[in-house]
Order: C-alpha cells, then sequence, then structure tokens
C-alpha cells in the first residue's frame, strides 16, 4: 500500500489507466443507456417513466459512494498521512457532488409524473440533499488556495469533517426503512431485487459504466493536482534561487 | 506505541462516537421524521381533528367511488390493520389507483373522515415488464425471465 502512495508510482499507473476507464466507462454506459431506452420493456405500472432509473439509481449510488471513498481517504490521511489520500479526497468531491445532484435533479423529474409532485421533505430525499451540501462544504472548505497550502492534501479539519459527513451514509441508505417515506422501500437488497431480471440487466451496465467514468474522472483530477503542485513547488524553488 | 497506532485508535473511537451520536439521534427522529401516518396511528389517536398532518396508506380494492359533482372521490385508505375514509376534490396522480399506495395532505374530520387538499401516488420497489405485471401476483414470481 505504501508502494502506491509514492506520487510518481501511483502516476505510472494512473496514467495509462485514466483512458481505458473512460473508454471502457463510456461504452457500457452508452450500451446501457440504449438498452435501457429501447431495449427492455417499460414498467407494468410506471410505463416508459421508470426508464429514468437507469440515470438515477447509478447517480445515488455514486453520489453515496463517493462520500465514502472520501471519508475513507478522509481517514488514511488522518491516521497514516498519505498526501496521496488527500487529493484522492480532493478529486472525488466534485464528480460526488455533481452525481449527487444528478441524483436529485432525475429523482425530481420522475417524481412528478409518478408521485404527482417535483420535491418532498420526506426522509430519503432530504438526507439526499444533506449529502448535496455536505460536499459543497468540503469544496468549499478544502478549494482555492487551501489546497495549494497543504501541499495539494487536506488540512486536519477537511479530514475530520469528511469523516464526521460520513455518518449521513447509513442514513440515508436506511431512511426509506426507518421512516415511513414518499420513496419506495429498496429494491435490491442483499437477498436479491425486486426488479424483474428483463429490466435489471441495463442497470447493471449504466451502473458499472458510471462507475467507470467517475474512476476516470478522479484519477484525471488527481494527476491534475499532483502537476498543480508540482508547478507550485518548481516556482517556488526558483523565487528561492533569485534571492 | 506508535504515534500512527495512537492516531488510528482516536480517530476510530471518535467515529464510534459520532456513529453512536447518529444512531441516537435518528432513533429520536424515528416518530417525528415520519413523512406521513398509517390509520394504524390515527386509530391509536395520534391525529388531532382539524390540525394539518399527512395519512398514508394503501387504497382499499374496491373502494373508489366517484361522488355525483364529478371531481370529488371517496375512498378507503388502510394499511392492512386499520382504515381511515378519506375524501377528495381535485386531480389524482395517474398513478393511483386501488389496492395501490398514496399519500393524503389534509386533516381529520370530526366524523372520522379524511380530508385532503393533495393526494400523492406512492408505488413499490418492484419493476417488472406489463405481460408480468397482469398476471397474478404469485404466478408472476413463478414466470420464466426473459
Amino acid at each position: 500500500m505504501h508502494a502506491y502512495a509514492n506520487p510518481t508510482r501511483f502516476l505510472a499507473i494512473a496514467k495509462p489507466l485514466t483512458p481505458w476507464l473512460l473508454g471502457v466507462g463510456l461504452l457500457l454506459l452508452l450500451g446501457g443507456a440504449w438498452a435501457g431506452l429501447a431495449l427492455v420493456p417499460g414498467d407494468y405500472k410506471q410505463g416508459e417513466t421508470a426508464r429514468i432509473l437507469y440515470v438515477h439509481v447509478p447517480s445515488a449510488w455514486l453520489g453515496m459512494g463517493g462520500w465514502t471513498s472520501l471519508a475513507v481517504a478522509g481517514l488514511v490521511q488522518l491516521v497514516w498521512r498519505h498526501p496521496l489520500a488527500g487529493i484522492a479526497a480532493r478529486a472525488i468531491a466534485v464528480p460526488g457532488m455533481l452525481f449527487t445532484a444528478l441524483c436529485l435533479a432525475t429523482g425530481s423529474i420522475w417524481g412528478k409524473p409518478t408521485w404527482g409532485t417535483w420535491w418532498e421533505w420526506d426522509g430519503r430525499m432530504t438526507s439526499m440533499l444533506v449529502l448535496l451540501f455536505l460536499y459543497a462544504g468540503f469544496i468549499a472548505l478544502t478549494g482555492g488556495d487551501e489546497g495549494q497550502k497543504q501541499g495539494g492534501t487536506l488540512s486536519r479539519g477537511a479530514a475530520v469533517y469528511a469523516l464526521v459527513g460520513a455518518i449521513n451514509i447509513p442514513i440515508i441508505n436506511r431512511s426509506v426503512v426507518w421512516w415511513n417515506s414518499l420513496h419506495q422501500g429498496p429494491s435490491i437488497t442483499v437477498r436479491g431485487s425486486s426488479i424483474d431480471g428483463a429490466l435489471l440487466w441495463p442497470l447493471g451496465l449504466t451502473l458499472l459504466g458510471f462507475s467507470l467514468l467517475f474512476g476516470a474522472i478522479v484519477l484525471m483530477r488527481m494527476r491534475r493536482i499532483i502537476a498543480d503542485n508540482r508547478v507550485a513547488a518548481r516556482l517556488r524553488r526558483l523565487a528561492d534561487d533569485e534571492n | 506505541m506508535k504515534a500512527k497506532h495512537q492516531r488510528l485508535i482516536l480517530a476510530l473511537v471518535a467515529l464510534a462516537g459520532v456513529a453512536g451520536a447518529g444512531v441516537l439521534g435518528a432513533s429520536a427522529l424515528r416518530d417525528e421524521a415520519a413523512y406521513f401516518r398509517t390509520p394504524q396511528e390515527i386509530r391509536a389517536g395520534k391525529a388531532v381533528v382539524g390540525e394539518p398532518m399527512r395519512l398514508g396508506g394503501m387504497v382499499a380494492a374496491g373502494s373508489i367511488e366517484r361522488q355525483a359533482d364529478g371531481v370529488t372521490i371517496r375512498f378507503v385508505a388502510t394499511d392492512g390493520k386499520a382504515s381511515v375514509p378519506v375524501q377528495f376534490t381535485g386531480i389524482v396522480p395517474d398513478l393511483f389507483a386501488e389496492e395501490s399506495g398514496m399519500v393524503a395532505d389534509g386533516r381529520m374530520r370530526a366524523d372520522g373522515t379524511f380530508v385532503a387538499d393533495r393526494i400523492l401516488a406512492k408505488h413499490d420497489e418492484r419493476y417488472m415488464p406489463p405481460q408480468m405485471g397482469e398476471m397474478p401476483k404469485g404466478l408472476a414470481k413463478a414466470a420464466p425471465q426473459g
């Protein structure tokens, strides 16, 4: 694990991996979207409307998965002081927030024709909105000059914030079980799926496709942060030489 | 003990503390964060006549009656253990149907009828092709896929 915490070694792997993740991710995503829109039948009750789940579910998964990895990165940064972990956390925040926003937007668009409302303050929706705000707070806390000051990694405060925010993830997950909610219960659990196999398989494609795309974005952003740090370090050296 | 281990233990203890606080908070909210009340809760006396509230339940089979004015409906909301008659004037969502979930905004009237100002449809977590949805529940489960 220590070996990959070295930025040079990380770059040697990340650079060739990025186009593969991006390419395969996009292919799976397009295939899954086409299958979901054109190949499989609509839902018995909701008809064509339910097809939005092929975007909504992966968005929710990545919004929540994003914060989970961000919190793990925060822990690694806090305990082992691996600078790469902090860089990863900063790289995850923006795509994580984007997918959370996409989840809320597609959910709202789905809610209007099925439930009859764009937005309700039920447990699932409210806790997901809290996740969006947590991302915004994290980005504000670690963005701008702050990242440069920390050498691209996280301040202790930001790492603690990442860990504390993780408490929201199980709350989102359990919100439809603990509380009466407008949002239906979980379809996919350890006991199986209540989405019929005929409708389920394109979801596997888009889920994997969006996840690979997410990975590619994170790697690109990590490389960019590392490059920024190197530029900053070189400029500092140059300035020192002149003095 | 190395500093690294000390930090790990500290972080894990803090994390456990935060998680514990979160669980306590969530369970304290169990009642308050509910989006709606069930017919059973209303029978247990949790509804105050005339106060705004939400009622959620299944629309009982065969219970929807359209009134003479053409825009008012009456139906029975049930959770399997208790049921409440509901009256609503207006347009319901497309998915509003008998033996399907709904959530109504409104208030209890003294005679025990829930008068709704707005009705939302709730759907369950099952998704399947139309042909399977038309089969009886047990059959749909046993039907071959694809």
